[in-house]
């Protein structure tokens, strides 16, 4: 698509792209350039000087049990935030769907989550949780049941998916209603007089119909997971206990920066780039998908 | 008329009805609990929280607390911190914006040798995250001498074009009659950017500046990194800086009033301007 | 006031020529419609008289100057477009004035010249209304005063009717001609629809294909038309047309002959020039359209009045036309005399 009209010039709007350009450049190109290019070095035990390691970096970390499992725990994680805040929206927004009056209100007290910050959700849930404090842990005692994130693997990994998950539901229900509510009723009406009931009626029409928003929303989730989960882990768990729930974004941060590892943290960039690279290219083939659907 | 098979065809009636008000209810109550435990811990006192189970009703400490995190703190005072997000907020929306704008309005009127090297260079950065590229963005950042600063808060978040793709899609529905017609009335390019393009596109930044300001406020492993001078943090990094390191007991209730205070500002803004909000989050995911 | 000259005016996007060489002399005050169907280049003949597309090859001169490489906004013209391209974001006044704000005209003189054209378009109590509170006809005012209030030498309209319904388009027609008479400028007016043409225009321009293929006054190419297409493409209903073996003893360079439906009349069976079996009649109240199979198949419409008698339809009958008021035409579809 191109616009029929245009001005005269090049100098304007090159000068109109510079801002972009030079942020894009120093902050974007220069530094992923920088990551690619340290990927192929190891620095020496003193940090003087830069030995030249080939794909080394990439070979190591591939046979690295830890990075291996890193990858696992991200996978994991994603799954299960994408399945837990996927699930608990479209149950709301099916019932809210239901409304014809209030599913406004419903929708305003519903999407602030999405406001939260997830470092700050990561402290509410971990202080709901916590093993000293916590209204939640301390009824779960009551109940006879010990609950511990700190030292116990899989509480820590349903802590950090749960509070991840939480203030993505937001998020997630207020595409899906959109979703629900761009159905034509007379398709529903029409099912019903066929005789299919709720439940037959939502497998049937409803969940194809709603495929392209699941889709989508499944992309995103994902991207959101991998990326933009790093404030829940590292104010609820800080990667544990035994490494239990360092995604990879974590796993980063903390070999290049409480690690130090340069080398092995710009090798992990640059996967992690190729990850970025492959979701994007997915995400672009669905936009296309989606605009001549 | 023959009779449905269920009644929720259209909508609930009756019990049915209730039922479905009752699952909501029990979903927005659950999607409330954390941050309601959160108020009443910032209302309460110390002893009660760590003498579980604590109160699940607000006590009379709100003004103390709230008065000992603002004032206080507990590395820095709550009051700056809430500043500093403040600016670095502000100025991540206004920068993305402002870039942004210009880029997508050189990228749509003119023909220009590099066009498209330009438009394929910047579209690269669509979704790549600055979490993805924290070492060396922090060594750049570092270079500069632009560490516990604002301007290192705020440049490397504005590097993504997420606002030129969006801007880019809006200019191209603008009819071209538009800009014809103020060719025809003597109006050269800048002229028609700011008198034409601009008053038009005030929807899309009011949107746009809602979403980004959340995503601005909400940065968390940026701050985290460049800012190690207590009196640069930010609140959403600030926050967990305020635990104790060891065994140390937690000020709670300090602790919980700046977690408040910290998501206070994105909330008002997504509540308050919901309709813009709900359009942004729409157009920035076409 | 100007004239407007256009010198073998071409038009090539890429490797194709959208526009084959239009030539024209426009006078001062004239008013001049362009008329084709879509796709015949008639909006990109207009569009580069404007300056929105470059010249591929020949010259326009206003007032004897060469513009070919002039900025619109020097070329010292007005312009009306299709959907009115008002600033939605400004006032009936601000829309009006914004030409004259950016040449730097001063604000009383704006005030005055806004004013006036406001008071000629009856736009006085909408001057400081957003464009979406208007009506459509409205909003169509306000385009042409967007091109009054700046005194140009030269209009040009691209089919400013076309987006009003059929009640509106007549009225603003007849608007637009009186307003053109009384201002005197020099005007272009691109329409498709031939009645508008016939109407306003001083001389009208029938584009077919990126060719002017006839260039005169309204009645003289509905009298005369130059080739087939302006016959076909000027009148209502449309022109008949028939192999010359309907007929009899016609030259043999004549391959289509052409009569206008109001130009035939009823005639006995076996009698007149052609003949044919009435398929069905059409009574519309003052006029009469009736259908008629030709014996060599072709259709042939046939408009008498009202009130004259209609055969039982599948009845025969004769077709007959005076000689001068046939149109006959060679194989590449020119007149023939």
């Amino acid at each position: 698509m191109e616009k029929r009209v245009t001005f005269k010039g090049w100098l304007l709007p090159l000068l109109l792209l510079l801002p972009q350009v030079i942020i894009t450049a120093v902050f974007f190109f220069y530094p992923a350039g920088q990551a690619i290019y340290q990927s192929l070095f190891i620095p020496d035990p003193f940090g003087l000087s830069m030995r030249f390691v080939g794909l080394g970096n990439f070979e190591f970390l591939l046979s690295d049990p830890y990075y291996r499992a890193s990858f696992v725990t991200t996978a994991v994680f994603s799954i299960l935030v994408t399945v837990v805040s996927m699930g608990a929206a479209l149950y709301l927004a099916v019932l809210a769907d239901r409304l014809i009056k209030g599913s406004g209100t419903y929708r305003t007290l519903l999407i602030w989550p999405y406001a939260v910050a997830p470092a700050v959700a990561g402290v509410l849930w971990m202080f709901m949780f916590n093993t000293r404090v916590g209204v939640v842990s301390w009824y779960l005692g009551l109940l006879g049941y010990d609950w511990n994130h700190v030292l116990n693997e899989g509480e820590a990994m349903g802590l950090v998916v749960v509070a991840s998950a939480w203030g993505r539901v937001s998020y997630n229900f207020l595409f899906f209603l959109a979703g629900l509510q761009a159905i034509p009723r007379s398709v529903i009406e029409a099912a019903a007089i066929d005789g299919a009931h709720f439940w037959t009626r939502f497998r049937t029409i409803v969940f194809p119909l709603l495929s392209p928003t699941t889709f989508f929303l499944l992309v995103v989730n994902i991207v959101y997971a991998f990326f933009e989960t790093f404030g829940v882990i590292h104010t609820i768990t800080a990667g544990g206990p035994q490494q239990a729930t360092t995604i990879l974004v974590y796993k980063v941060y903390a070999d290049g920066f409480v690690g130090q590892d340069l080398g092995s943290s710009a090798a992990q960039s640059v996967i992690l780039l190729l990850v970025v690279g492959l979701l994007t290219i997915i995400q672009f083939k669905f936009i296309e998908r989606r605009v001549h659907y | 008329m023959a009779k449905l098979p269920d009644s929720g065809m259209v909508e609930r009636r009756g019990a049915g009805l209730w039922i479905t008000h009752a699952g909501l209810i029990l979903g927005v109550l659950v999607i409330f609990f954390p941050i309601w435990l959160a108020f009443v811990a910032s209302t309460v006192s110390q002893p009660e929280i760590v003498r579980p189970p604590m109160p699940l009703l607000p006590g009379d400490q709100f003004l103390e607390n709230y008065r000992k995190a603002l004032v206080s703190g507990i590395n820095a005072p709550v009051a700056l911190m809430l500043l500093n997000s403040a600016i670095m907020a502000i100025g991540i929306s206004l920068g993305k914006i402002v870039i942004s704008l210009l880029s997508a309005f050189a990228i749509v009127y003119f023909r220009f040798p590099g066009r498209r090297l330009f438009f394929w260079l910047i579209f690269l950065t669509l979704m790549l995250p600055v979490e993805v590229r924290i070492v060396p963005t922090y060594e750049v950042v570092a270079g500069f001498g632009m560490l516990n600063s604002y301007s290192g808060l705020i440049f490397p978040l504005i590097a993504s074009a997420t606002a030129t793709f969006l801007f880019r899609q809006f200019f191209m529905t603008v009819p071209d009659e538009l800009a014809e017609a103020a060719r025809v009335d003597g109006a050269r390019p800048m002229r028609f950017f700011w008198d034409i393009l601009l008053p038009m596109s005030r929807t899309n930044i009011a949107a746009l500046f809602v979403i980004l300001f959340i995503y601005g406020w909400n940065q968390y492993l940026w701050p985290l990194l460049i800012t190690t001078d207590p009196s640069m943090n930010t609140i959403v990094m600030g926050i967990k800086q305020m635990f104790p390191s060891g065994d140390d007991v937690a000020d709670w209730p300090v602790i919980m009033a700046t977690s408040i205070l910290a998501m206070l500002p994105p909330v008002i803004i997504v509540v308050s301007m919901q309709k813009l909000f709900i359009r942004g989050l729409v157009d920035s995911e076409k | 006031m100007a004239t407007l000259t256009l010198t073998s005016v071409k038009k090539s996007f890429g490797p194709t020529e959208v526009i084959h060489g239009v030539d024209i002399d426009i006078a001062e005050g004239e008013f001049i419609v362009i008329v084709g169907p879509s796709g015949c280049g008639k909006s990109t003949l207009l569009r580069m008289v404007a300056g929105l597309e470059t010249v591929s090859g020949g010259t326009i001169a206003i007032d004897g100057r060469t513009v070919n490489d002039v900025e619109p906004m020097d070329r010292d013209i007005a312009m009306v477009f299709q959907n009115y391209a008002l600033y939605p974001h400004m006032s009936v006044f601000e829309n009006m004035a914004y030409g004259l704000k950016i040449a730097k005209t001063p604000k009383a003189e704006i005030d005055a010249r806004v004013a006036v054209a406001a008071k000629m378009l009856q736009l006085e109590p909408y001057l400081q209304r957003k464009p979406r509170e208007l009506s459509g006809g409205q909003r169509q005012r306000v385009a042409m005063g967007r091109a009054i209030v700046r005194k140009p030498s030269v209009f040009l309209f691209d089919e400013p009717l076309s987006n009003l319904d059929a009640k509106l388009r007549v009225q603003m027609r007849l608007e637009i001609k009186a307003l053109q008479k009384e201002l005197g400028i020099t005007s272009l007016y691109v329409t498709h629809d031939q009645v508008e043409a016939m109407t306003l225009a001083d001389r009208m321009i029938v584009m077919n294909a990126g060719r002017a293929d006839q260039i005169g006054t309204p009645l003289d190419v509905y009298e005369n038309p130059a080739t087939e297409f302006v016959a076909g493409f000027i009148g209502s209903p449309a022109t008949n047309f028939f192999s010359p073996s309907a007929a009899f003893g016609r030259a043999p360079t004549v391959a289509r002959i052409g009569v206008r439906p109001e130009h035939a009349q009823l005639a006995a069976p076996g009698q007149g020039r052609a003949q044919g079996k009435l398929l069905f009649a059409e009574a519309l109240g003052a006029e009469t359209l009736l259908h008629i199979r030709l014996n060599t198949g072709e259709m042939f419409t046939l408009r008498q009045d009202g009130t004259a008698p209609v055969p039982v339809e599948g009845a025969d009958c004769g077709i007959d036309w005076p000689a001068e008021r046939e149109l006959d035409f060679d194989a590449e579809g020119r007149r023939l005399p």
